[in-house]
């Protein structure tokens, strides 16, 4: 059975109208709609398990407790790390790539270089200013090539014995590139650099092996994968874990506390200052026992084949001009287009009037649209429960937008 | 089709949209500033020119959307052959029933940034002796 017939029953809020018209929900890589068994496993753990956790010694906070650390193990087995000890739960995508930003930027001396893409969300590249200017670092940028793919000779040029730390997204928000990350983390590597992956637009969509990809850190967001906002995961390499001192402080973190001075706790609590988002970690428990049942090759098989239906019918269309890797090349769920004489925003306000939720504006990556020539593009993105029919109905209104305006 | 559905667009905002009647450079102009909305990058810059503290020319650059240029366009005309007080006086208010739309609340931005950029460049003006002003 095709995904998204198995699956749209789940979704509560695909029953929506919007403007008179059936939601077509095409923004999924801005935030993924929930299946009903994440809303309720987050409600039930309210209403009959909640209290704070790792310390309560009682029978509430003990069950609290079990349902946040089950979690982790789920995240574990989902993105293939070797240890539970390697999960760090975060608030998100961008505090884990934060907390990571923050850990080893006090690490980082004058002279040194974090080497990020031209293809990096805002949250992968505003972190990594900030302690570069604090610590005399200088950022540099593996171009992109006009056909949405990372410029590897470049990167070569780029990485030198004071490169410290390499960080790019799996899966471009935009594009859709899927970039090489087991061959960028070699030359990394090999090059004696931390290696940071963004992974809010691939860990949704696609197999993580985080072990085969030979990251030193993987970040991504429970709500672009079906889960709740609030909360998501930094898989940091355990070997380079040990060695960091924390970046945050607070408790939960901490093994004993003086005055003057404190002793770290054991990975990962070390890096989990604070009391953690408990109810969004048992609905990201629910979600990744959603997306395993489906399979995650399946959900891979089903957004390719919706993206790659998307350039065509998108690019059929006369004005219309479709960003990314060619037809037919692997991409992530989502395709970006623009239509001519026509602003982003307006096309998103004019589509949503037809019930068709899409993304416009500069999706958080002004540097990449500056490579591009525009000031933005619309967007749109595709999940499991996204339909064939769904892209129909998108292609039909870009079509009828000609004379909207 | 979509052109035969209401939409968030009132004719006002089409018709200024497609032929907006102050929009390009200012040559000699004397008061400048220009902003940018973070929601979507759109940048807009404003110029005017005075003459004897009146406002005897205006004009706006930039790309942005529809209801971003139409809000321009009228703020430029709003403020022709007025005083600074007076302009710096325009409000959110006036552009909105000018614009004889329904803005939601995403796009109140759009609305206002040429708004604020006019304010801007006239500010720096009003800031300055009379004389250098009205020169």
């Amino acid at each position: 059975m095709r995904l998204d017939v198995e699956t749209r029953k789940d979704f509560p809020i695909l029953d929506r109208f919007v403007n008179g018209r059936r939601l077509v929900y095409l923004d999924s890589a801005a935030s993924s709609q929930k299946p009903r068994s994440v809303i309720e496993a987050m409600t039930r753990y309210y209403e009959t398990h909640h209290a704070n956790v790792h310390r309560s010694i009682h029978t509430l906070g003990e069950e609290a407790t079990e349902l946040y650390e089950l979690c982790r193990d789920r995240v574990q087995r989902f993105i293939g790390a070797p240890a539970r000890e390697e999960v760090v739960l975060t608030r998100g995508t961008t505090d884990g790539i934060s907390l990571i930003a923050e850990t080893i930027g006090r690490t980082l001396q004058p002279g040194d270089d974090v080497i990020v893409t031209e293809i990096e969300h805002h949250s992968n590249l505003v972190p990594w200013q900030l302690v570069a200017r604090a610590h005399g670092a200088t950022m540099k940028a593996i171009p992109v090539r006009p056909d949405g793919t990372l410029d590897l000779e470049a990167f070569d040029r780029l990485l030198t014995d004071r490169t410290r730390v390499v960080t790019f997204a799996h899966v471009s928000n935009v594009l859709g590139t899927i970039t090489p990350v087991a061959e960028i983390c070699r030359r990394a590597r090999a090059a004696g650099a931390f290696t940071v992956v963004d992974g809010a637009q691939a860990a949704p969509h696609l197999v993580i092996d985080v072990a085969a990809l030979g990251c030193d850190f993987y970040a991504f967001s429970a709500h672009k994968m079906l889960g709740p906002t609030g909360i998501g995961v930094l898989y940091g390499r355990r070997a380079v874990l040990e060695q960091l001192e924390p970046g945050r402080g607070g408790s939960e973190m901490i093994k004993e506390v003086w005055i003057d001075h404190a002793q770290w706790n054991d990975l990962p609590w070390r890096f989990e200052p604070g009391t953690p988002p408990i109810a969004e970690a048992v609905g990201l428990t629910a979600a990744i026992e959603y997306l395993e049942k489906l399979t995650m090759p399946r959900v891979t098989d089903h957004e390719q084949a919706l993206a790659q239906a998307a350039i065509g019918a998108l690019a059929a269309i006369p004005n219309v001009r479709v960003y990314g890797p060619p037809a037919g090349v692997d991409r992530g769920a989502v395709v970006a287009f623009s239509v001519d004489g026509l602003h982003p925003h307006d096309v998103a306000a004019l589509l949503d009037a037809e019930g068709v939720a899409v993304r416009a504006g500069h999706h958080c990556a002004q540097p990449l649209m500056r490579c591009l020539g525009t000031v933005g593009t619309t967007r749109a993105s595709f999940s499991v429960y996204t339909s064939p029919d769904d892209v129909t109905v998108l292609a039909a209104a870009v079509a009828g937008l000609e004379t909207a305006l | 089709m979509i052109g035969e559905r209401t939409t968030p667009y009132s004719d006002v905002i089409r018709q200024r949209w497609r032929r907006p009647a102050f929009r390009g450079p200012l040559p000699g102009a004397t008061a400048v500033a220009e902003d940018v909305n973070p929601l979507c990058g759109d940048r807009v810059r404003m110029e005017f020119i005075l003459d004897d503290g009146l406002i005897a020319a205006a004009r706006f650059v930039g790309d942005s959307c529809a209801i971003c240029t139409a809000s321009a366009d009228i703020v430029a005309e709003k403020v022709l052959a007025r005083s600074v007080p007076d302009a710096l006086a325009l409000t959110t208010h006036t552009l909105l029933e000018a614009l004889d739309a329904d803005i939601r609340p995403t796009r109140m931005r759009c609305v206002t940034l040429p708004l604020g950029v006019m304010q801007t460049a006239l500010r720096t003006l009003a800031a300055k002796p009379a004389p250098e002003a009205g020169r």
